[in-house]
């Protein structure tokens, strides 16, 4: 954040000062504890009998988006990635 | 029957194709007029069928109107409405013209309640999108546009096959339930499919849409693939194989989507993404699904339009659009940083969110249907999704590290035709019995229950957490400048190789021929006959000397030959012998006959 030719006369941005991000991960993490709290009490309707089990939808969820990641990191782009110039005969 | 209109498509089509005649104020004037006018104009036509003619045994009918091309035919005109809005400041003919016409098109392919006029207008949407990309003028934009053209009239072809035996068969051409089964269903199928973007007929897309201009991509992300899913609605709802393509649809494109650095591709790719679920919508084939499908074609008309169009405030602005040389931008754009969010609130189906109120009907629709595995999918999809667009696409562009880029915000016609989009993103999310009443069946849905919304909230809000903890752990991926092969690669490394195996098979052929008949036997004819009684002579007398092994006066007689020939003393004149020659000739050929 610092190597920029940033002009000095200008107000920083709230992100700029890392304890507003930290601040506000703090904020994020809260509501998800809270979201996990709610599920323990609060039975869901479903269809299927795996969505009423205990934090299902947040367990998928974070399995899920850990999954697209690897498997994009790890197996798609090894198998995919060319330089910029690739078409370019 | 008549009725104080004009066909729905009229008004934008001849009224973009009038556009090159007016310049400045006026002619952006009638930019955003024409798509008012002609809404008011759709507004006038009751439903049923209008302008119908004959035509060869059958009949064309340039307006069928009933709940599911109306619908269509609403979110067509307002999106070309916010297209145009945000394309004000584009004063290049060949923009404005392809734009308008494209709406055109996409608004007459969805009335049209004959195959011969679906395909008209099916081949109109192709040219006038193939000059958006063109319209660019580079050299990428060239190759993309010329890819995106090729693939098109292969699609439209094989829609026209189909459409020719279907209609050949049946005996009539009404643009009404298909079905699959029969050849031609088969290649109308395809045929609609290479529009929609199915897996592996899918590449145009994302090879074309970010090498368009800025406003260009606007207009194309919405009208493409949302007429051929308005198509597959009519012609093939209910229809199995629809599940697994639209699976396959929602879930590929988000692993390309993660490594891409390209946002505007990125984007590309989550509009397939999104397709998909529509696609699984119809396959279903329940009210419910269907109704999903197309509330959801709805909707994503309006956030993807909203996230192409922040994505392309930022290109117009910073003139860079790859993740790795934007971020913090939210200062210096602040107001198109929050529509962005609002575009990917909406995109991820967050509750009081556009998105939330339709997706969550094909979710459903799959789980009554008991479809275990694809309701899988669809939710690794949903989860998928919230990353790559949802999350990627504003922290990328606008927050991230700050890449130093100060730029002024976004012009306000951008600006309000994106704050138009968002807000319309939110009513939807939050009062969605108004979309509601727009769709085919009727339907007393409500996607606001407490187990919905806090299943999808914790759906989301986990992937949050993983994108969190995966970016601070380092392990997200980091945005590498490079280039990620997808199915293109077969025709265009593929084209490349034919062409160049026809160039070294053709012309080495060429090349033998030109340097064996055209140089060396022109020259040896051309010699031999200068002195063809001489020649004739002197190689049957060496072919003699050769055989019989009697060479004593060779030399000797040669030289005799020549002399003689070259005197012209023959008893038997040049001219005589040619005679015979070309008569033994002549009688061989005879003889072989």
């Amino acid at each position: 954040m610092s190597k920029q030719p940033i002009n000095t006369n200008e107000k920083p941005g709230i992100f700029d000062k890392p304890e507003n991000v930290k601040r506000l991960l703090r904020i994020f993490y809260l509501c998800v504890i809270l979201l996990l709290i709610v599920d323990i009490f609060y039975h869901k309707h479903t269809y299927f009998a795996w969505e009423g089990y205990f934090g299902f939808y947040s367990v998928y969820g974070f399995v899920a988006c850990v999954i697209l990641v690897i498997v994009s990191k790890y197996i798609l782009r090894p198998m995919v990635m060319r330089k910029e110039d690739h078409y370019d005969d | 029957m008549t009725i104080n209109a004009l066909p729905p498509a009229l008004i934008l089509i001849l009224g973009g194709l009038l556009v090159p005649l007016l310049k400045g104020r006026t002619r952006q004037a009638v930019l955003l007029l024409l798509p008012v006018i002609s809404f008011i104009n759709l507004l006038q036509i009751p439903v049923g069928s209008h302008w119908v003619f004959p035509f060869l045994s059958d009949q064309i009918v340039l307006g069928r109107i009933d709940k599911l091309s109306l619908i269509f035919g609403y979110i067509f005109h307002l999106v070309a409405f916010l297209s145009a809005l945000y394309a004000l400041h584009v004063n290049d003919t060949v923009q404005n013209v392809a734009g308008t016409v494209y709406a055109g098109a996409a608004i007459g392919a969805v009335f049209a309640g004959d195959m011969f006029t679906l395909f008209v207008f099916w081949e109109l949407l192709t040219i006038s999108a193939t000059f958006l990309i063109l319209a660019r003028r580079t050299e990428k934009a060239l190759g993309a546009g010329f890819r995106y053209f090729m693939v098109h009239v292969a699609g439209g072809l094989c829609l026209l096959a189909g459409i020719i035996i279907h209609v050949f068969q049946t005996g009539s051409a009404a643009f009404d339930l298909i079905g699959l089964g029969t050849t031609a269903s088969w290649f109308i199928f395809i045929g609609i499919g290479v529009n929609c973007a199915w897996p592996l007929l899918h590449p145009w897309l994302t090879d074309a849409y970010p090498e368009a201009t800025i406003t260009g991509t606007i207009f194309l992300s919405a009208f493409t693939t949302k007429t051929a899913i308005y198509a597959l609605a009519r012609a093939f709802p209910g229809t199995e194989e629809l599940i697994f393509i639209g699976g396959a649809m929602a879930a590929f494109p988000i692993f390309y989507a993660v490594i891409e650095n390209d946002l505007r591709r990125v984007l590309a790719y989550s509009l397939i993404n999104q397709v998909g679920f529509m696609v699984v919508g119809i396959g279903i084939g329940t009210a419910l699904s269907i109704n999903g499908a197309v509330a959801h074609a709805f909707n994503d008309l309006l956030f993807k339009g909203l996230l192409f169009m922040t994505m392309g405030a930022v290109m117009y602005r910073t003139g860079k659009i790859n993740a790795t040389d934007l971020g913090g931008l939210y200062k210096s754009m602040p107001w198109t940083c929050a529509f962005c969010i609002v575009g990917a609130a909406s995109i991820s189906a967050f509750p009081l969110f556009s998105g939330f109120v339709s997706k969550s009907m094909v979710m459903e629709a799959a789980a009554l249907g008991d479809m275990r595995w694809l309701w899988f999918i669809l939710l690794f999809a949903s989860a998928g999704v919230f990353h790559h667009a949802g999350i990627k696409i504003p922290f990328f562009a606008f927050f991230s590290h700050d890449s130093g880029i100060r730029c002024k915000e976004a012009p306000p016609h951008m600006l309000l035709a994106m704050g138009i989009s968002a807000l319309l993103c939110i009513l939807i999310g939050c009062f969605p019995q108004y979309l509601y009443s727009l769709l085919p069946y009727a339907t007393d849905y409500e996607p606001y229950t407490i187990s919905h919304v806090l299943a999808q909230t914790e759906l989301l809000f986990f992937s949050a957490l993983a994108f969190t903890l995966l970016l601070l752990a380092g392990i997200y991926p980091a945005e590498i400048r490079s280039l990620n092969i997808d199915a293109d690669w077969f025709y265009r490394k593929g084209g490349r190789q034919v062409y160049r195996f026809c160039q070294w098979a053709f012309d080495g052929i060429n090349d033998w021929a030109n340097r064996t008949i055209a140089q060396k036997m022109t020259k040896r004819l051309s010699r031999f006959f200068e002195e063809p009684g001489g020649n004739f002579q002197k190689y049957g007398y060496r072919l003699l000397v050769e055989t019989s092994g009697i060479d004593k006066n060779y030399e000797k007689m040669e030289k005799q030959i020549d002399i003689r020939s070259r005197m012209a003393t023959y008893s038997v004149g040049a001219g005589v012998l040619l005679a015979v020659m070309i008569l033994a000739f002549a009688s061989l050929l005879l003889f072989f006959r």
